[in-house]
């Protein structure tokens, strides 16, 4: 299973909206979380629209804009999205707007955009596209389960041109309830958590890619596999479940040119950081977080940095954890976990 | 060639009973499960009936036996007490033979919510109650329910309004065909919370009495809670291990309607294309479908837009046609996988569920649902629509195997 990106449309923490590429300058995370540097939204949604909007409905329905002109598309045959929190702003406001008012006096626009598939069907009903609608939900994984159903699609018939996107928001309300439950702390091993916690900066971000199976001019990189795994027992379940599932491509570790980590910093944590040293020796290392923060869809991110990486043939130095070879860059695997609940590998390939 | 997909297991809870068993009963003798609120705790306790089960998270705990973590929600109770009644039913052990494939697809409407909305402002204030923060996700139920299961591959997590648990057996179905699983326990879970009661309340479609799906007196829709899980197979692992087989999935289809947030098109063109996408996919004539359990809520708009695509497609011979939710109220993200449950029983046993509150026609229509309980006829193919907020439409079918 394979699927051809000939489009993307990226909102994130750095300038990845109006030029394609890497940004000149990137900019350092603002601590403990940080929002997107959103774009002028008005250049793509009436005025009478954005204002209904809330944040991340209008940076997802932007992004997917954006993707699908980048990929010089009208009307995609799927559209599927990931998000592990959905609106959270508006899931708050009605939210507390139900629980300050006793029930009282509501207004329905943000419990109707509260609806997890909100930026998935505001996209469908903006391009008239009656085609499949899906949004998958599952924490940190939510984009690979997109993923996996672009592929499975494009498998089954390898003409659509399939709108797969990820997107998450972030709130002062739920960075702060989230992170008093500890919810960013880094990974430690049962038992052993400090008392001062080391924690991940936060972030959000949109990011859609226009895929297909069919190879067309224009296309720069592909996916070519996505697996999941849950709470693995060790170090050697990570192990074999990363060989296994390069097995499955017909590859192995030593053809990849990079394995980009979901390590929030430089640091690593436990578990990235005893892979490392008992798997990936001899592999080029690199990660992304210190770019676009942590958030459930950050691999959708991932995923755009490892495209750009196979279109341009370099690795940026600023992503690079341990360099331990030098060939123009074929295969980048993208490994992510959230505090080791849910594991994912991500695969893609030159084109 | 693709995998044939079947069914060997299923379970549910609703306001109607819990398990297959209490739910047959219920329905055989035409008792709806829906009536005031008595455990929600909400000012419109006497203004909405809803489809609440009568059962405390307590109670719920207790049924919901071994592995049940201390800080759990009602939702995820809901879910651990359907899938294992679709896990034993289908005759699988937890955590046996580790060869097979397995792995969970659930849904949700607004997971967590029913701690959240009790407990939001004391995690913003008082940091009390903050073991229940990563209990709100959606994906928290999947993650209990896979651990009670023993299932510690495959999972996610859907949620696409009240299509949601329809598109989770959907997804399990085509994670089966394409080899990624070879079983695949799907469906969905929601509880009755004042986010959602209020929800609908500002939207103004929910009646304050009984609900009549498909009248032409109709005013709007009963809530309901529940859960409902049904176990997919490769057809090859039940016929080599002489496990029973109650169907098979013999077409699906999601479409959307790409009209409005929270209303349909006029002439229903999501739903049309979910019901002849499903067809298409089956192979079958219209006129081999022998019953629709619709998704009907009794909301003016649906019953009339679900309707018109049933007669695009049917006309002149429509199937016997049915809500099922004047009996457990609207379940939103459990609603696909409860009424797929209806659906593979109504193949098994020849089943018609009755439209309850029938009270004449809908002018625009030139059908009326069915209203008479039937057992024993010869049902070889239903279908079961779900649509959702976003215009989300699926159709599933479900055939003799």
């Amino acid at each position: 299973m394979e699927a051809y990106i000939s489009g993307s449309g990226i909102i994130s923490a750095q300038e990845t909206f109006e030029k394609s590429g890497f940004p000149e300058n990137i900019r350092p995370l603002n601590a403990p979380f940080t929002y997107c540097a959103e774009p002028n939204y008005k250049d793509f949604i009436q005025p009478i629209q954005l204002r209904r909007m809330g944040r991340i409905l209008r940076m997802g329905v932007t992004a997917a804009a954006k993707c699908l002109k980048d990929a010089g598309i009208g009307i995609p045959d799927a559209i599927i999205t990931g998000t592990g929190l959905g609106l959270v702003q508006d899931t708050e406001k009605f939210l507390s707007s139900v629980i300050e008012n006793d029930e009282k006096f509501l207004n329905p626009t943000s419990f109707i955009q509260s609806t997890h598939n909100t930026v998935g069907a505001h996209i469908a009903v903006m391009l008239r596209c009656n085609s499949y609608n899906c949004t998958y939900v599952h924490g940190n994984i939510s984009f690979e389960s997109a993923l996996l159903d672009s592929l499975m699609l494009i498998a089954d018939n390898p003409e659509l041109k399939v709108l797969l996107g990820g997107h998450d928001e972030m709130t002062e309300h739920y960075f702060k309830i989230s992170d008093s439950a500890g919810l960013w702390n880094k990974y430690y091993p049962d038992g052993r958590m400090p008392e001062n916690p080391e924690r991940a900066i936060v972030g959000e971000g949109a990011a859609f890619f226009l895929v297909s199976g069919k190879y067309k001019p224009g296309a720069y990189a592909k996916f070519s596999g996505v697996s999941t795994f849950y709470k693995p027992e060790n170090t050697h379940a990570i192990a074999e479940k990363i060989s296994g599932f390069l097995g499955e491509q017909g590859l192995a570790l030593d053809d990849m040119d990079l394995i980009l980590t979901g390590q929030n910093d430089h640091a690593g944590d436990y578990i990235y950081n005893s892979v490392k040293t008992s798997v990936f020796n001899d592999c080029n290392l690199g990660y992304y977080k210190h770019w676009c923060g942590e958030y459930h869809t950050s691999t959708a991110f991932a995923a755009w940095v490892a495209a750009q990486i196979l279109r341009n043939k370099e690795i940026p130095r600023d992503l690079i954890l341990q360099k331990k070879r030098d060939k123009s860059p074929k295969n980048v695997l993208i490994w992510n976990h959230f505090r080791n609940i849910s594991h994912s590998l991500i695969l893609l390939s030159e084109c | 060639m693709y995998r044939r997909v079947v069914i060997t297991g299923i379970g549910i809870i609703s306001s109607i009973g819990n398990g297959i068993s209490e739910s047959l009963k219920s329905i055989r003798s035409l008792k709806s499960g829906i009536g005031p609120l008595t455990i929600l705790n909400t000012i419109h306790k006497h203004s909405f009936p809803c489809g609440e089960i009568k059962l405390t998270d307590e109670e719920l705990v207790v049924i919901a036996g071994k592995g049940v973590p201390d800080v759990v929600t009602r939702t995820t109770l809901l879910g651990i007490i359907a899938a294992k009644e679709a896990f034993n039913d289908a005759g699988i052990g937890p955590g046996e033979k580790p060869s097979v494939k397995t792995g969970i697809v659930s849904a949700t409407t607004v997971g967590g919510m029913d701690k959240t909305e009790q407990y939001y402002f004391d995690f913003l204030n008082s940091g009390r109650y903050l073991e229940y923060v990563h209990t709100h996700d959606c994906c928290d139920n999947t993650q209990t329910i896979a651990e009670c299961l023993g299932i510690n591959d495959f999972m996610t997590t859907i949620s696409t309004a009240c299509s949601s648990s329809a598109n989770a057996i959907m997804f399990g179905a085509r994670l089966i065909r394409h080899g990624i699983a070879d079983r695949i326990i799907a469906g969905g879970t929601d509880a009755l919370s004042k986010f959602t009661l209020n929800g609908f309340n500002t939207l103004k479609i929910l009646d304050e009495k009984l609900c009549r799906p498909f009248s032409n007196d109709r005013l709007g829709l009963n809530l309901g809670e529940g859960a409902g899980f049904i176990v997919l197979e490769a057809d090859e692992l039940p016929l080599k291990e002489n496990r029973k087989i109650y169907c098979e999935i013999t077409g699906y289809a999601n479409a959307n309607d790409a009209y409005h947030q929270t209303a349909s098109s006029p002439d229903g063109y999501g739903p049309y294309l979910a019901m002849k996408n499903a067809l298409d996919m089956s192979g079958f004539k219209p006129g081999q479908i022998d019953y629709i359990n619709a998704h009907g809520t009794g909301t003016d708009n649906n019953d009339l837009t679900e309707g018109l695509a049933i007669e695009k497609i049917f006309s002149p011979r429509i199937p016997k046609v049915s809500s099922t939710k004047a009996f457990t109220g609207h379940t939103l993200g459990a609603a696909g996988a409860i009424e797929a449950v209806f659906s593979i029983l109504a193949v098994k046993h020849g089943l018609i569920i009755p439209n309850l509150n029938y009270s004449g026609r809908i002018n625009e229509l030139s059908f009326e649902p069915a209203t008479e309980f039937n057992e024993g006829l010869d049902i070889r193919s239903v279908l079961s629509n779900s649509f959702g907020f976003g215009g989300n439409d699926s159709s599933l079918i479900f055939s003799k195997y």
